[in-house]
């Protein structure tokens, strides 16, 4: 039982990891269908089951926090009565037939004058963009706070980020000459020195993706497989 | 009142909702955060299903069209069955087998692509000549002074995060140079950013502007 729990499952990424990894190296068809098959089908299927349990453990805690009466528990409701909600508009309704679900290929909100179209449309874009939006404001206040010009390197952070904001507007077309405004010193700095750093940056991201596949391949990782017996 | 004058309506109360927070954490606020994540919880689980899991396993084991099924898929299926049984406790260490066939064959498809299509292009980027011989040089000190600042921006970046070497001397010089170009790196990112959510507010001061008080309200601006 002790190797199905812990060794079984080293040897499983093991294998997975080589095979994969090796069909890189044999372009055939049949190399192809399989590395295919295994990011469409199983990928896909094992993302989508990972995803299920996360959204089952958040229902829980909120199913749990109503039938306590804890503290907020009130708003645990109405997360669950949104859930509920939009689950059915787009999932329950088409499955029995109420709704045509589409062809599978074709996401459910780009079909109109469907409930989950009007869920979609009038709740989830302004709240996601409402959200996002109020980070301009504890941006600019956190900036505010943050950048001072106290060394060397927060005034070329300022300054950077000063250039950037002006020149992506256009009242930074009109700051300097016509030959050289904020605009273009703006575009120059992303595409030059940004990038430069990025690009540094970058190489030590993919060495480091690199060195942790192969010890999650070899077996030398295995905190992903989590704690326990 | 028909459903798209409903829906500017719901839109705009949730809008306020959210920016009440501008003012402080209030009840308003919690009421309209909670819902979007009722509502992005079941947005994502359902276009999850009718766009990823119906088309890629349910449609392949249990074909509508007639077509033959295609039996290996069922592997994952069971896998993915594992990973639900993790609400069991005696029998959570089945999902392991799910975790270990998903990220191993994960790290095996990334090993190759990351070093072929990722570092690759960009080892091949940081290794151009600093300029084309066959045109004239005069007319290429834009690029060429751009290329030389990437490849200074580049190695001095790699020097700063090179641990083993002291940072003293030149290669201390290197590495603060390193430092600035990461800053100049960040604040253009931060910069970015800050526009990226500006427009997104001034997406809200349209909808509300056009849609909420012209449509909805029937006011006439401007």
């Amino acid at each position: 039982m002790v190797f199905l729990k812990r060794q079984f499952p080293v040897i499983l990424a093991f294998v997975f990891g080589m095979l994969l990894w090796l069909q890189y190296y044999v372009p055939s068809k049949a190399s192809n269908s399989m590395l295919e098959s295994f990011s469409s089908s199983w990928l896909i299927t094992l993302a989508g089951c990972a995803l299920i349990l996360g959204v089952f453990s958040a229902v829980f805690h909120h199913v749990e926090k109503v039938k306590a009466r804890r503290a907020g528990f009130g708003y645990s409701l109405i997360t669950l009565v949104c859930f509920g909600i939009t689950f059915t508009c787009g999932f329950i309704l088409p499955l029995i037939g109420r709704i045509a679900p589409g062809s599978g290929i074709e996401p459910i909100p780009t079909q109109p004058d469907t409930p989950f179209d009007w869920i979609f449309n009038n709740v989830q874009v302004p709240l996601d963009s409402t959200v996002f939006s109020l980070l301009a404001f504890f941006v600019a206040s956190a900036a505010f706070r943050a950048f001072r010009a106290r060394s060397m390197e927060a005034t070329v952070l300022l300054l950077a980020a000063c250039i950037m904001m002006l020149g992506r507007v256009a009242f930074g077309e009109m700051i300097g000459t016509q030959t050289l405004n904020l605009s273009d010193a703006a575009e120059w700095i992303l595409n030059n020195p940004s990038t430069g750093a990025q690009r540094g940056i970058l190489f030590g991201i993919y060495l480091s993706q690199v060195a942790l596949a192969l010890r999650i391949i070899f077996g030398i990782e295995k905190t992903y497989l989590g704690g326990g017996s | 009142m028909s459903w798209e004058i409903i829906g500017i309506w719901v839109a705009t109360l949730l809008t306020f909702g959210i920016a009440s927070f501008l003012y402080k954490d209030n009840p308003v606020y919690k009421i309209a955060e909670h819902i979007y994540l009722g509502v992005a919880l079941g947005y994502g689980l359902t276009i999850y299903f009718w766009d990823s899991i119906k088309p890629n396993a349910i449609d392949k084991v249990l074909p509508s069209d007639g077509s033959a099924p295609e039996y290996l898929v069922w592997i994952p299926i069971v896998l993915g069955l594992f990973i639900l049984l993790r609400v069991i406790p005696s029998l959570a260490w089945l999902s392991r087998w799910s975790f270990a066939v998903y990220i191993g064959g994960n790290m095996g498809i990334l090993v190759p692509s990351v070093i072929a299509n990722l570092l690759m292009p960009q080892l091949a980027s940081a290794m151009r000549p600093l300029y084309d011989t066959a045109q004239p040089l005069n007319a290429q000190w834009g690029p060429l002074i751009g290329q030389a600042v990437i490849l200074i921006a580049t190695f001095a970046t790699m020097i700063y995060f090179f641990f083993s070497l002291e940072h003293r001397g030149f290669v201390g010089k290197l590495s603060r140079l390193g430092v600035l170009f990461i800053m100049i790196s960040f604040g253009a990112g931060f910069g970015y950013t800050v526009m990226a959510r500006m427009s997104l507010l001034i997406g809200r001061f349209q909808f509300l502007i056009i849609d909420f008080f012209g449509r909805a309200l029937g006011l006439r601006i401007g």
